[in-house]
């Protein structure tokens, strides 16, 4: 009986173990754009069919400084995760220290946002269709922005602490993949409610 | 000695050693296990708890229903049972049970020693049982509708505004809402663990192309989660705020619409049953080859019809609301798209029948089931089309016609596959052989009982009975019917009982079953029965669909011929 | 061998069961008007439906007598016999051309079935109406049915009557579907398919019935706790009966002294908060308007019928006929409880 020797040439080979992060980023990135897509229906399903209250052209305006911080957060993220990848942790952690530092500005312009609709304009979740769907959307991202803040943070201590080494690199891209999804969402958002949907 | 022929060597069994630790270490070990068999079979045992109580609640309805006017239960309590039997039923006892075996095989069938993701996967069993705890938790009581006790009467899609403070003051729809928000951040954990394990851990040889087909469907089954419960979630998240934040989205009197929630629920709903069938395919895929002594006839087709089938599900959901006013041309639309998707499936039954056709059939207990399988699937698919004519479901919809096809998909079809699985890899999981005559009984009667049941709730429906009624009218022709469809419960009982008998007896005192019983072909077959928690000494590498044909049959191996 | 004989007893009683359930559900039209079968129709949609579902059932007929031969063949052709030598039978793969075959029959017969489907919806959902169509709107609430006759002005409750429409001169009814709280279903399986009652939103139906009759149906959506006694009767007539029918139904509420005492009691007790009576200061909208109401058969939407005691019963103590039904009960004192009764049962 011949040797049954199983030589696989390389083509055979499936995809490598080091793959398993960003294939399940990429899962719960899919999971969570369903979310956000039923949200977005929803948005564009009650556009102009409130009853009453302030409408959308009346109170909202296009959140531009807000914005640019988040988009800008995604290219300080990029600059981390280069500068990690060349081993150097110290400049890693002010690039990170910065995407935390844009996040929490949209962050707290998002709240000032919404006190101004609430305590100005009488724009509540319950105030009409509109206050509804825009509260529930915008807060469904804003949401998804503090857990990707807590999760930076988090990062951002170890870092402190001295516990991030090169070797972490695959980790720390699989977490942005989740802050360029955050950041994906926040374009379909903005052009939705503060451009299409008026 | 080839590394593939070197796991060939039996592996020291291992429960002897196991059964030297004290009582409490033992469960110990498995609160905080990470190991995929032991969540698998945690999530197996979950689903078969809840078989049992789901089946009771049934049970109680159909005692309410066989005689008109019958007063055995109240309107109320009969309103939370057909809400809980079928909410139960679908994320209690069929996804846990199909994780469960995703869980228990996959990594096994491709050559791993785990999941990718052992620590979530342990985190996402418990948060499905914590889901299921949470419903459940329901029935001790509080104020509902109209003030009849906690559990959800709100049957299992809660249309809305049903759902809304309104109607349902108390807090049984809140229930509803949170046991299944929380078991679904369990079943998308599962599934992501699930996609990326079948991607990611394969054993070197193993291309797509050569991945049992258990693996492959339990990835589009996965995949299919991932995009499928987030509806659901987001529906139940809106629904959530309207309650308890004064939003609106489904507020009829502040403009919202009922509708919108029919849309996005049955987004969710629709392909959810075809995550739940798909999986009882995987097994049907894997047992009957075994039992035809055939490979799988049209792999590639089998693979390619499950992807279609995987889209096309989830542009069908309105069929569920030909009733609701909608335009002619979307509801042809949604003919048209619901007839399509039956092409690929009625694929698959003729791949399953050309397997067989040419083989040599043994007729043992997991090969009776499937073929129980593929006859009841095949109606239950024709009654499907029937319910596809739109018109036709202008006067079958919300009736016992209905209620009657989705049992025949679900207990004659995925119930089927699924007592097929625990039979058929018993011998694996637990080391012993079960017995043969009480399986022979168990079989016998269940299929009996089930089509006492079944076959005859169609008529019923056909006879103008909708579902959801606590009771029902003497004098339109419904009675007896309803009395044979009550008396199969009896048999399918009984017949379950058999099994659990056999369960417990053949642990105890079953014939060692050795690696491979039955002389099959795929990975999990060349390790011990029960597996090393490592399950295997050196990690295979395979060069086929059926490694282990070719190990057993070195002149004529697969891959000469894939 | 014995395997055999079982495999054949039991194909047997399956083909038994199928013929005989086939017989039942194959009836021509022309049924019992108490026995809601949609294998009998009696009013066009109903037809319309019932000839599309025959060809659909003949096709699925067809498709299961071949895949169930097959299936049936193979296991007892390809069973492993004792005497087999343990060989492995020949290994086959697959078969581009059967894969081929089993797609493209079944796509055309989807396409056949959509077609044949597609015409139908069009045909009954694109209807247009004759200007002698007699217009109704019903009007969904937790657990009985409003009808309104806006062409006559008036509204009553729970039993819809239309004329039977005549080949000839055909005058079909058709329905607007609105809802005043969730979701509901119209079906009277021998007139027409369901259509759903839902609120905020205006549904559409029609039923052109051709003989004579009163044919049940209920609601068909849950709709809460009482979903199961929100009956419907439907009482088909000929057009002298009809409009007979209309102008008792258009007349104001029956006024007898014999009663007065009950009316006062009616019209200063919270009844009038839900009831309405025509010609009176009783027009409340939550509950099933009362002028006529003994020119129904049945009361509750057909939890009981309409007689004397049991008017009574329901006024005393609804949760005994209709538990969770919004009617509360009154508390009426036993000589006040009699004389609404005498009251209510004058308003024919």
């Amino acid at each position: 009986m011949a040797a049954t020797t199983v030589a696989v040439p390389p083509a055979e080979m499936p995809l490598p173990h080091e793959y398993r992060g960003r294939v399940g980023m990429w899962c719960l990135i899919a999971a969570e754009s369903a979310i956000f897509s039923i949200f977005v229906v929803a948005y564009l399903y009650y556009a102009g069919k409130s009853l009453g209250g302030p409408t959308p052209r009346e109170v909202l305006h296009v959140p531009y400084f807000n914005s640019i911080c988040l988009f800008s957060s995604s290219f300080t993220i990029v600059m981390a995760e280069r500068a990690i990848a060349r081993g150097k942790t110290k400049l890693f952690g002010i690039w990170w220290l910065l995407t935390i530092a844009l996040g929490t500005i949209f962050i707290l312009g998002t709240a000032r946002e919404w006190y101004h609709l609430i305590y100005n304009d009488g724009l509540t979740i319950s105030s009409s269709l509109f206050g509804t769907t825009f509260y529930s959307l915008v807060g469904l991202h804003a949401f998804h922005v503090i857990v990707g803040l807590i999760g930076l943070s988090l990062i951002m201590i170890f870092t402190a602490l001295g516990y991030v080494e090169q070797e972490h690199v695959p980790k720390i891209e699989v977490f942005a993949m989740y802050w360029h999804f955050v950041d994906a969402v926040w374009v379909v958002v903005l052009t939705v409610v503060y451009f299409i949907a008026l | 000695m080839s590394n593939a022929e070197s796991v060939l060597r039996p592996m020291p069994v291992s429960a002897a050693r196991e059964d030297a630790k004290p009582f409490f270490d033992q469960v110990h070990e498995w609160i905080v296990t990470v190991d995929h068999k032991k969540l698998g079979l945690m999530y197996i045992l979950y689903g078969i708890l809840f078989l049992v109580i789901a089946g009771l609640e049934a049970t109680v309805m159909r005692i309410q229903l066989a005689i008109p006017h019958n007063h055995f239960v109240s309107p109320q309590v009969f309103n939370q049972l057909f809400t809980m039997h079928g909410t139960t039923m679908v994320f209690l006892v069929g996804m846990p049970l199909l994780f469960g075996f995703a869980n228990y095989l996959a990594p096994l069938m491709i050559g791993a020693r785990d999941m990718a993701f052992p620590r979530l996967n342990a985190f996402s069993f418990w948060m499905s049982a914590l889901g299921g705890i949470i419903l459940y938790f329901s029935f001790l009581g509080g104020p509902g509708l109209y003030g009849a006790g906690s559990a959800p009467d709100v049957g299992w899609f809660a249309y809305a505004p049903l759902t809304s403070q309104a109607f349902s003051p108390g807090h049984s729809t809140d229930y509803w809402i949170i046991g299944l928000l929380v078991s679904g951040v369990g079943s998308i954990g599962t599934a992501l663990n699930i996609v990326t394990t079948v991607l990611c851990m394969r054993c070197p040889g193993m291309t797509l192309g050569r991945m049992p087909l258990f693996a492959w469907l339990n990835l589009v089954m996965s995949a299919m989660v991932l995009i499928v419960i987030s509806p659901l979630t987001a529906a139940q998240i809106m629904l959530l705020l309207d309650r308890y934040l004064g939003a609106h989205f489904f507020d009829t009197q502040a403009g919202g619409s009922a509708v919108i929630w029919m849309h996005f629920f049955w987004i969710f709903g629709h392909p959810e049953v075809y995550v739940l069938i798909i999986p009882g395919f995987a097994i049907a895929s894997e047992i009957i080859p075994v039992f035809s002594r055939k490979p799988i006839f049209g792999y590639s087709i089998m693979v390619a019809a499950t992807v279609a089938i995987g889209f096309v599900s989830l542009g069908v959901w309105a069929h569920h609301m030909f009733t609701i006013g909608m335009t002619s041309y979307a509801n042809a639309f949604f003919v048209a798209s619901t007839m399509a998707v039956g092409v690929p499936t009625g694929i698959k039954i003729f791949n399953w029948l050309g397997t067989m056709w040419g083989g040599k059939i043994r007729l043992t207990i997991p090969m009776l089931f499937c073929i129980g399988f593929l006859f009841q699937f095949l109606i239950a698919g024709l009654t499907g089309i029937m319910l596809a004519a739109a018109p036709f479901d202008w006067q079958l919809g919300n009736s016992y016609f209905v209620v009657a096809h989705f049992h025949y998909v679900l207990i004659g079809g995925l119930v089927f596959t699924i007592f097929a699985a625990l039979y058929y890899w018993y011998p694996k999981v637990t080391g012993r052989m079960w017995n043969e005559t009480l399986g022979k009984w168990h079989f016998w009667l269940f299929l009996i009982g089930f089509h006492l049941t079944f076959d005859f709730m169609h008529i019923p429906g056909v006879l103008g009975m909708p579902r959801r009624i606590y009771t029902y009218e003497p004098g339109r022709g419904w009675e007896l019917w309803n009395m044979i469809v009550s008396i199969g419960v009896i048999f399918q009982i009984v017949g379950i009982l058999f099994w659990v008998v056999n369960v417990v007896w053949s642990y105890l005192k079953g014939k060692p079953a050795g690696n491979d019983p039955w002389d099959a072909w795929t990975l999990e077959w060349a390790t011990s029965s029960p597996p090393p928690e490592y399950n295997f000494a050196k990690i295979p590498v395979v060069r086929s669909r059926r490694p282990l044909w070719d190990l057993k049959h070195p002149e004529d191996p697969d891959w000469k011929y894939e | 061998m014995s395997f055999n004989r079982r495999l054949g007893t039991t194909v047997c009683c399956l083909a038994a069961l199928c013929l005989s359930t086939a017989k039942a559900a194959a009836a021509a039209p022309g049924g019992d008007p108490a026995i809601p079968n949609i294998f009998t129709p009696a009013s066009t949609p109903a037809d319309s439906v019932y000839h599309l579902s025959l060809f659909v059932l003949e096709v699925c007929a067809v498709i299961f007598i071949v895949v169930f031969s097959l299936l049936a063949y193979c296991v007892v052709k390809f069973r492993q016999r004792a005497s087999d030598d343990g060989r492995e039978p020949p290994q086959i793969y697959g078969s581009n051309q059967m894969e081929l075959a089993w797609t493209v029959i079944p796509v055309l017969i989807v396409v056949v079935l959509f077609l044949a489907t597609a015409r139908v919806i069009h045909a009954v959902e694109d209807a247009s109406f004759p200007p002698n169509a007699i217009e109704v709107t019903a009007v969904g609430h937790q657990f009985w049915w409003e009808f309104r006759y806006p062409q006559q002005a008036f509204i009553t409750a729970n039993e819809l009557h239309v004329p039977v429409s005549e080949a000839k001169e055909p005058t079909p009814t058709h329905i607007t579907l609105l809802s005043a709280d969730t979701d509901h279903s119209f079906w009277v399986p021998m007139l027409a398919g369901k259509t759903d009652l839902i609120p905020n939103r205006t549904n559409s139906m029609w039923i052109d019935p051709h003989e004579t009759g009163t044919y049940v149906g209920q609601c068909a959506q849950y709709c809460g706790v009482q979903h199961a006694k929100m009956l419907l009767r439907v009482v088909v007539e000929s057009r002298a009966d009809f409009d007979k029918w209309i102008a008792g139904q258009r007349a104001p509420a029956q006024v007898a002294d014999s009663v007065a005492k009950g009316r006062q009691i009616f019209e200063t007790t919270a009844c009038v908060n839900c009831h309405a009576i025509a010609g009176t200061d009783a027009k409340g909208k939550f509950g099933p308007d009362l002028t006529h109401l003994m020119s129904r058969e049945t009361i509750a939407a057909g939890a009981a019928l309409n007689n004397r005691e049991n008017l009574r019963l329901w006024v005393k103590d609804p949760e005994a006929m209709k538990p969770g039904s919004l009617m509360p009960a009154m508390q009426l004192p036993d000589q006040d409880l009699n004389a609404l009764t005498d009251y209510l049962v004058s308003l024919r």
